[in-house]
């Protein structure tokens, strides 16, 4: 990880989710950018299976400047797109706050 | 095209055959192509060969050898270790009579540092075996077994682990803790934003091509190799 990217602001998160949801679905841009907080990501996709979601993990990390515990995870936060979103929201701000 | 190559054993043992595929028209530039690891051999495998196959109608000559323990190897994988792995891939340069490499994600790994070539998407030991145990550690959970991937870690270290359905052995899982992609220094690194639009390949849910990347990757190989430049 060289820099913490800028995702200020809820639209570029949104947008940087979406983006990395569409690359690990193989989704063309315009059909992520259709996901809402209520579209089943994790056991409504059986694309997704663990693999995936590890890399998909392992990228948010990168992407966001954010460290994944494994107890942070759980089936919640991989079952809607909202629930992913809050959860890198969540995530952001703890590894903004000083230590 | 679909060939063989003789791999050195370790121990004195007699060499063993491991397959090789190869477009080895006899031309100048002779590009040894070292391939994703893993899971994400999988998912690069398509792509890989795509380049080859542009690389080839550029009238560049390319080769992708196993590795001893991947694909069709008949020596186990869990019995392979990283230094292993990079004297293989010297001996497989030295038997290709390689000019080039082009080392792909943790292939960068073990890619021979005298040879010019790329780096694409190079990928760390840390980083590589982090999705690893990740996603044993999500896979046992779905099953209601709780493992963390420091435990998991702990012992693997003794033992070597099964990460993903990949038998890894101790001597390997540990050299990974710490290994960093090198690059030479006439081996430049492909990012892939280079590549144009769209991620990495390795990071879908399941095995797929991209035309547009794979036209990406040949033409800049294609296009260094005429500037004289790696």
């Amino acid at each position: 990880m060289t820099s913490i990217p800028i995702l200020d602001g809820e639209a570029a998160l949104d947008r940087e989710m979406k983006g990395l949801i569409a690359e690990v679905l193989g989704l063309d841009p315009d059909r992520a950018a259709a996901f809402g907080p209520e579209t089943g990501l994790f056991g409504h996709l059986p694309e997704l299976d663990s693999m995936a979601v590890a890399g998909l993990l392992t990228e948010m990390e990168d992407r966001l400047g954010i460290t994944i515990e494994d107890e942070d995870v759980d089936g919640a936060m991989l079952e809607t797109y909202g629930a992913l979103l809050d959860f890198a929201r969540a995530k952001l701000a703890e590894a903004r706050r000083p230590a | 095209m679909i060939s063989s190559w003789l791999c050195p054993a370790d121990a004195g043992g007699s060499p063993r055959e491991e397959l090789l595929i190869a477009f080895d028209r006899a031309r100048s530039a002779r590009v040894l192509v070292l391939p994703a690891w893993f899971d994400e051999a999988n998912k690069l495998r398509r792509f890989t060969l795509e380049v080859m196959r542009r690389l080839d109608r550029a009238g560049i000559d390319s080769f992708l050898p196993d590795l001893p323990g991947c694909n069709e190897s008949l020596a186990p994988l869990a019995e392979q270790s990283l230094d292993g792995w990079r004297r293989a891939a010297e001996a497989a340069a030295a038997a290709c009579k390689a000019s080039h490499v082009l080392a792909i994600r943790a292939g960068c790994l073990i890619a021979p540092p005298a040879l010019p070539g790329w780096h694409y998407a190079a990928l760390s030991g840390p980083k590589l075996l982090r999705a690893m145990l990740r996603a044993r550690s999500l896979a046992a959970r779905e099953a209601g077994i709780f493992e963390t991937s420091e435990e998991l870690l702990e012992i693997g270290r003794g033992q070597g682990l099964v990460l993903g359905g990949w038998s890894i052995g101790a001597p390997m899982l540990r050299a990974l803790e710490t290994a960093e992609p090198a690059p030479g220094p006439a081996q430049r690194p492909v990012t892939q934003a280079m590549l144009g639009a769209g991620g990495g390949l390795w990071l879908r849910a399941e095995p797929d091509e991209d035309a547009a990347q794979a036209d990406a990757l040949a033409a800049l190989i294609a296009q260094d190799l005429a500037g004289g430049a790696a």
